[in-house]
């Protein structure tokens, strides 16, 4: 019985190191560049990441969000195109299990960019969300000039461009983006995969965990 | 009998099988693995009773496409789907892979019942 007792405490140990291994902390992803600099007289040299720059759309409400908007969020974006015939529909069909999880969270968000703003007007947008079942500020449906949409696109290690060959006449990989409260890159999701949609929740929870991400900004 | 019974199942089983390849390829992405659609913006497969009130419709639905409005497990739809571009055989494939997954237990849809089916579309 003893050993019986010794035998579970070392499984538990084990599954609990196992565990603790898969909740590591996320990398940051994209470009990064030492900067010396001198801070009281010495010589200290910092590993600047890439963040997010700034930019400024409209939702699916009229309401013009910004770069500001996101400050103190952690959130996801993506971009896809409501009259979508290839991916998109998948990409939501999975985005919406993130919604469901973390709808109620007040420092969480969803961006999703149309790469189609022509035929996209907020007014479609709202529709969209609607019949997709989404309401309130969670998730944010967003259309401006898409120039600025595909430059942005790329910062996000993403990609969205105009291409008459393709079905629908734009492509765009189906990728998630997660961004922590500092706009760093966290991790990029294939967002037609639910099995990555399912590391993605996770993934957000482990963000949601860390010090950085836990404290309001 | 027993030959004539299993040479039908074949039959069947041929269909089904090769309508889940072109299911996967041309519906998926829409109508997801388990025909559940996205939301009340595409309509869902598991409708066993508007599938059969529709029986007769479904390959000029597939061949033509279809628009306007359309009421699916008590959710009205009213978005546009593009023609599938598929062959009779491929939509009598494929139809029968639907109409017999999701819950569905429609019986087989072969060449013949697609292409008299297709004359008569609106």
């Amino acid at each position: 019985m003893k050993q019986m007792i010794f035998f579970l405490a070392a499984v538990a140990i084990a599954i609990s190191a196992c565990k603790s291994n898969t909740n590591s902390a996320l990398p940051i992803l994209g470009n990064r560049e030492a900067v010396t600099k001198t801070v009281g007289g010495k010589t200290v040299t910092d590993t600047v990441y890439q963040t997010i720059p700034a930019f400024k759309f409209v939702n699916q409400y009229g309401d013009s969000i910004t770069d500001k908007s996101l400050n103190g969020k952690i959130y996801v974006a993506d971009f896809f195109f409501t009259s979508c015939p290839s991916i998109c529909p998948t990409m939501h069909r999975n985005m919406l299990n993130v919604y469901q999880e973390f709808k109620n969270i007040s420092d969480f968000k969803i961006l999703s960019h149309s790469i189609d703003p022509k035929y996209d007007s907020v007014a479609v947008m709202k529709k969209y969300a609607d019949k997709l079942g989404i309401s309130g500020q969670c998730w944010w449906f967003l259309q401006g000039k898409k120039e600025e949409t595909y430059k942005l696109a790329t910062s996000y290690l993403s990609m969205a461009a105009e291409d008459k060959a393709a079905a629908g006449g734009y492509v765009h990989d189906g990728y998630f983006i997660l961004i922590d409260k500092q706009k760093h890159i966290r991790g990029t999701y294939d967002g037609t995969n639910a099995d990555q949609v399912t590391k993605l929740i996770a993934d957000i929870k482990t963000l949601q965990a860390e010090p950085d991400q836990s404290m309001a900004q | 009998m027993v030959s004539c019974q299993n040479e039908q199942q074949v039959e069947y089983n041929r269909y089904y099988s090769a309508g889940a390849a072109v299911y996967q390829t041309h519906c998926q992405n829409c109508h997801s693995d388990k025909g559940q659609g996205l939301a009340a913006l595409i309509p869902p497969l598991t409708d066993s009773i508007y599938l059969k009130i529709n029986k007769k419709q479904l390959a000029c639905y597939l061949q033509n496409g279809l628009s306007g409005k359309i009421t699916v497990n008590h959710i009205e739809f009213d978005s546009k789907m593009p023609a599938a571009g598929l062959s009779p055989i491929e939509v009598a494939q494929v139809l029968t892979y639907i109409t017999n997954s999701f819950g569905n237990n429609g019986g087989l849809v072969n060449t013949e019942d697609v292409e008299r089916d297709l004359k008569k579309c609106k």
